[in-house]
C-alpha cells in the first residue's frame, strides 16, 4: 500500500477516536453540572409527583452509561434529540444556526487567509525594514485587543460615527445575498482582525526559517528576484506549519465566535449555545459541543493531511 | 585591462564577528587577493578550511554568504566591474554569465520541486530559451554527464536520486544557461571515493566539451591537479602561491605548498601477531523495523595494542559494526569476545568495566562535546565516573591527559567553542583515554579535519598507542589514513568483509574487484591520473 494512504487512514482513525473521547467528555461534563433539568423546566412550584413523572419521561432515572449510549447511537444516526425548553428537534434548529456560523466563518476566512499569507510574504521580503515593522506591530496589536472590545470600537467608528455599516448583524431566511454580505461586514472585519495576526506571524516565522536553507542561496545565485525566491522556493517548503496555523484559526472562526456573535447579535451557533446554557437545556448543549468538537477535529485532520501531501518525500517515496 | 573573462584585483572581504561576551567587531577574511581566469580555462582555488576559498569563489558573483561583505578591490566579469553593478545588474549576471555548483547538492536543491523545474529555471528566468529548448538542452547535459535515464530523471524529486547523481544534476543545472564561468565549490568532497572519480570525470568532460571556464574550489590538491590549468594556494585569506598546475604540484616554491603536497608523511611499520583483545565472530545485524541485514556474517580480530582499519564507502556497514561492538545495536547472530570474556550484546547488560574498556571517538568533535562544559569538566567526567577521582587528584590527572595530547597549560578552563577543530578532536581523544580503555573505536575521526591537522591527530594517536598500549578500531573511508596507521585492514562492501588481513597483504595484488576499484579511485597527486585511470577502466571493461 502507498505510504500516504496508510498515513491518511491512520490520521482519520485517530480523528474518529478523538471525537469519541470528546463525546465522553461532553457527556460527563454536562452530567456533573449542578442543578436538575426537570426542576429548571417546571420551576419552583412543581410538586414532587410531577417532577418524578417528568424525570421518568426524560429518561433521567436510567443509569448514566445507558443514557450515554442511547445519546451516542442516536447522534450517530443524525438524531441529536429534542430541546427540553421548546420541544423542537435540535438537528433542524441547529442546522440553520450552523449554516449562519459557517457563512460568517467562510467570508472571514476568504478575506483573512490570503491577506495573512500575502502580508507574511511582504514582511519576509522587507524583513527588518519599515513594511515588516508596520505589518508586525499592527497585527500584534489586533491580536492583543480582546475581540469584544474590537467589536465595540468597530461599531463606534463604522456604525455610530460614520454610519457606513450596520451594527446589528441580523440575517434571516430569504435575505438577498448582497444584503447578507453587507449585514455581516462588521463581524467579518472583527474576526479577520482577530485571526490575521496569528496566521501572518506564523507564515513569516515559517518562511524565515526556510530562508536559511542552502537552496534559497542557490535560488539567489540563479539571479531570481527576492519575492520570486520567497514565493516559489521558500513558501512550498513552509506549507506544513502555515496550514496548521490556518486550520487552527479556521476552527476558531467556527467554534470560538461566541463572543463576536453575541456582540453583533448574529443568529449563529454561538448565540444558540449561550441561550441554551442559560436555560440549562442539556441536550442542546451536548449537541453543540459535539458539533464543535467534530469541526475542530475535522479541520485539524485536514491540516494533517495537507501537511502530509505537501511533503514530496511522503508523496513520492524512493 | 586584459581580455580575461574573470579578473579579480586586490580583493578585500570582511565580516562581523560576534565573540561570546564581547562587543561585535569586524574581521578581515580575505585580503589582497588578485587572479584572473581566461576563457575556457580552469583555475583551482585550494586551501584549508578558513582559507577563504568559497568566499573568494562567491565574490565572482558578488555574493557574500551570511554577513560577509566585499569591502575592497575590483571584480571584473567580461570587462565589467560587478561590484558596482547594483541589484538588477547582479541578477542579470548571476545564473547567466556565472553559475554555481554547491558542495552539498542534496541541500542545494529545493526538496519540494522536481529536478527538471530547477535545472531549467535560470534559463527560462533569463529568457534565454523556450521551455522546450531548455528541456532538450537539460536532457542532453544529463546524457553528457552520464546520468542514468536522462530522459526521465528530471521528473524526479531530489530525494529520489543518489548523492553522486544529484551532484551531476547540479552541474547540469549550472551548465544549462550556457554560462561563461562556473564556480565549483567542493563538488566531490561529500562523495565516496568511488563515486568521486565518476563525478570528477563527468565534470571534466563537461568542461572540455562546453568550453566553459571554471573556478574549482577544493581542499584536496590531488583532485584539483586533475582538473585545473592554474592553481591558487590560499591560507588564512591570503595568497600563498599562484601558478600553473604543473608548477604547484611538481615544483612548489613556498613552504606551505610543499607541506600540502607532501602531506601524509607518516610511515608506520605494521605489527603482526599478538593476542586479540577483541574478537568479532559471525556478526549479522539489522536495524529495528527493517528487513535488511546491514551486517552479514562479519568476523574480525583486533590484537592488543594494534590498529585494525575498517574501510568502505558510505552504507557499507562500517559504522554499524561500531554500534554492534559498543552494544548500541544488539546483533541478531554472532558473538563478541573482549579480553577473553564474552561481551553481553546489549550495553545495558555490560558491567562498568566492560563499558570503561571500550571507548569511542567520533567524526564530529563539535557535537560530541557539551558546548556549555569546560575542557576540564569534559575530561574530568570519566575520571569521576570510573575512578571516583575528586578535587586536586582529578585536576592533576586532567592536566596529565592534556599534556599527553600536547595541549599543555591554559586549556583546562576553556569552552569547546574557543578551540580549533583539531584541538576539539584532541580533547575527545583525552576524554576517551581518561577511562584507561584497552580499545578505542575511532569513527572517521579525521574526516572533518584539514589534511595537515589530520596528520597531527594521526601522529598523536600512534604515539599514544605506544604509551598507553591501547588498541584502535579505526573506521574510515580514506585509504591514505589507513596506509598511515593500520596494522591490519578489513575492507567492507554492502555489509560483508570482502578482504581482510595484514596491511601489506590487503594492499598488495592480486586484488578482488571491489578493493581494486576502491584503491584505484583514490586520487593521486600527479597530472593526468584521472585520464589514465578512466582509460584503464575502459580497457579492462573492453577486455572483459
Amino acid at each position: 500500500m502507498h505510504p500516504v494512504i496508510k498515513l491518511l487512514a491512520q490520521r482519520i482513525a485517530l480523528g474518529l477516536l478523538l471525537l469519541f473521547a470528546a463525546s465522553v467528555l461532553i457527556f460527563i461534563g454536562t452530567q456533573i453540572l449542578p442543578g436538575d433539568v426537570a426542576q429548571s423546566i417546571l420551576g419552583q412550584g412543581a410538586t414532587p409527583e410531577t417532577l418524578a413523572n417528568l424525570r421518568a419521561e426524560l429518561g433521567l432515572n436510567d443509569p448514566p452509561l445507558t443514557r450515554y449510549l442511547n445519546w451516542l447511537f442516536a447522534a450517530m444516526q443524525g438524531d441529536l434529540g429534542t430541546a427540553l425548553t421548546n420541544g423542537q428537534d435540535i438537528a433542524t434548529s441547529m442546522g440553520k444556526r450552523l449554516g449562519n456560523t459557517l457563512f460568517l466563518a467562510f467570508w472571514a476566512a476568504v478575506v483573512a487567509v490570503p491577506t495573512a499569507i500575502i502580508l507574511g510574504l511582504i514582511a519576509v521580503r522587507y524583513q527588518g525594514r519599515w513594511p515588516d515593522r508596520v505589518i508586525s506591530s499592527i497585527t500584534l496589536a489586533t491580536v492583543s485587543v480582546p475581540e469584544f472590545l474590537l467589536g465595540y470600537i468597530a461599531i463606534f467608528f463604522l456604525s455610530v460615527q460614520f454610519r457606513v455599516l450596520p451594527s446589528l448583524a441580523t440575517v434571516y431566511d430569504g435575505m438577498p445575498f448582497w444584503d447578507k454580505l453587507y449585514t455581516i461586514a462588521l463581524p467579518v472585519i472583527v474576526l479577520v482582525l482577530v485571526v490575521l495576526g496569528h496566521m501572518m506571524r506564523m507564515t513569516r516565522a515559517a518562511i524565515l526559517n526556510v530562508m536559511q536553507s542552502p537552496y534559497v542561496e542557490t535560488a539567489e545565485l540563479k539571479g531570481l528576484r527576492k519575492f520570486t525566491i520567497i514565493a516559489r522556493h521558500a513558501l512550498p517548503n513552509a506549507i506544513a506549519p502555515v496550514v496548521n496555523v490556518v486550520m487552527l484559526n479556521l476552527a476558531y472562526l467556527v467554534v470560538g465566535v461566541v463572543v463576536v456573535e453575541v456582540v453583533f447579535v448574529y443568529p449563529g451557533m454561538g448565540q444558540y449555545l449561550v441561550d441554551h446554557v442559560a436555560k440549562r437545556d442539556v441536550p442542546v448543549v451536548q449537541a453543540c459541543g459535539l458539533v464543535f468538537a467534530a469541526v475542530y477535529i475535522g479541520l485539524n485532520l485536514v491540516a494533517d493531511v495537507v501537511s502530509i501531501l505537501a511533503n514530496p518525500r511522503l508523496r513520492h517515496p524512493k | 585591462m586584459s581580455d580575461a573573462l574573470l579578473e579579480v584585483k586586490g580583493l578585500k572581504i570582511e565580516a562581523t564577528a560576534y565573540p561570546p561576551g564581547e562587543p561585535p567587531r569586524d574581521i578581515t577574511i580575505v585580503e589582497g587577493v588578485s587572479f584572473a581566469v581566461e576563457k575556457g580555462k580552469v583555475l583551482g582555488l585550494i586551501g584549508e578550511s578558513g582559507a577563504g576559498k568559497s568566499t573568494i569563489g562567491l565574490s565572482a558573483m558578488a555574493y557574500g554568504r551570511g554577513g560577509v561583505r566585499i569591502t575592497g578591490g575590483e571584480v571584473f566579469v567580461n570587462g565589467r566591474d560587478i561590484l558596482k553593478a547594483g541589484p538588477a545588474g547582479l541578477r542579470a549576471l548571476r545564473g547567466r554569465e556565472v553559475t554555481y555548483v554547491a558542495q552539498s547538492a542534496a541541500a542545494a536543491f529545493n526538496p519540494a520541486k522536481k529536478l527538471m523545474e530547477q535545472v531549467i529555471e535560470t534559463t527560462l528566468h533569463h529568457g534565454l530559451m523556450t521551455r522546450a529548448e531548455a528541456e532538450e538542452r537539460a536532457v542532453s547535459l544529463f546524457t553528457q554527464l552520464g546520468l542514468p535515464n536522462p530522459e526521465t530523471i528530471g521528473n524526479r524529486y531530489p530525494h529520489q536520486v543518489s548523492g553522486g547523481q544529484l551532484q551531476r544534476v547540479m552541474t547540469a543545472m549550472a551548465l544549462c544557461p550556457k554560462p561563461d564561468l562556473v564556480i565549483f565549490d567542493e563538488p566531490t568532497t561529500a562523495l565516496d571515493v568511488t563515486t568521486q572519480i565518476e563525478v570528477l570525470a563527468a565534470i571534466k568532460r563537461a568542461i572540455v566539451e562546453t568550453g566553459v571556464a571554471a573556478l574549482y574550489i577544493t581542499h584536496d590538491l590531488a583532485v584539483v591537479a586533475q582538473i585545473a590549468d592554474h592553481i591558487l594556494v590560499l591560507r588564512g585569506g591570503h595568497m600563498v602561491e599562484y601558478g600553473t598546475t604543473d608548477h604547484i604540484i611538481n615544483a612548489p616554491s613556498e613552504a606551505y605548498t610543499q607541506a600540502l603536497v607532501s602531506v601524509r608523511s607518516i610511515t608506520h611499520k605494521e605489527k603482526t601477531g599478538g593476542t586479540p583483545v577483541l574478537s568479532v565472530k559471525g556478526i549479522t545485524a539489522r536495524y529495528r523495523g527493517t528487513k535488511f541485514d546491514v551486517l552479514k556474517d562479519v568476523t574480525v580480530d583486533l590484537p592488543e595494542a594494534q590498529t585494525l582499519a575498517i574501510v568502505g564507502e558510505s552504507g557499507s556497514g562500517k559504522s554499524t559494526l561500531a554500534r554492534v561492538i559498543t552494544g548500541l545495536l544488539p546483533p541478531s547472530k554472532g558473538e563478541i569476545t573482549f579480553a577473553g570474556r564474552s561481551l553481553p550484546a546489549d550495553f545495558e547488560q555490560r558491567s562498568r568495566d566492560d563499558l570503561r574498556e571500550v571507548q569511542m571517538i567520533y567524526q564530529m568533535a563539535d557535537v560530541a562535546m557539551n558546548p556549555r562544559q569546560t575542557v576540564g569538566t569534559i575530561i574530568g567526567r570519566p575520571l569521576e565516573f570510573y575512578f571516583g577521582l575528586r578535587g586536586e587528584a582529578k585536576r592533576k590527572r586532567i592536566q596529565e591527559l592534556l599534556d599527553e595530547i600536547e595541549m599543555g597549560e591554559g586549556f583546562i578552563d576553556r569552552y569547546p567553542a574557543e578551540l580549533s577543530g583539531g584541538q576539539k578532536q584532541r580533547v575527545c581523544i583525552a576524554r576517551a583515554l581518561a577511562a584507561k580503555p584497552r580499545m578505542i573505536i575511532c569513527d572517521e575521526v579525521t574526516s572533518a579535519l584539514d589534511p595537515l591537522v589530520a596528520d597531527g591527530i594521526l601522529k598523536l594517536l600512534l604515539n599514544l598507542q605506544k604509551i598507553e598500549n591501547v588498541a584502535y578500531l579505526f573506521i574510515t573511508h580514506d585509504l591514505a589514513t589507513v596506509r598511515a596507521i593500520a596494522d591490519s585492514i578489513a575492507v567492507m562492501y554492502q555489509g560483508r568483509v570482502v578482504r581482510y588481513g595484514s596491511k601489506t597483504d590487503v594492499l598488495s595484488p592480486p586484488f578482488d574487484d571491489y578493493t581494486d576499484l576502491l584503491l584505484s579511485s583514490v586520487p593521486e597527486m600527479e597530472l593526468g591520473w584521472l585520464e589514465r585511470t578512466i582509460a584503464n577502466r575502459k580497457m579492462e571493461a573492453a577486455g572483459n
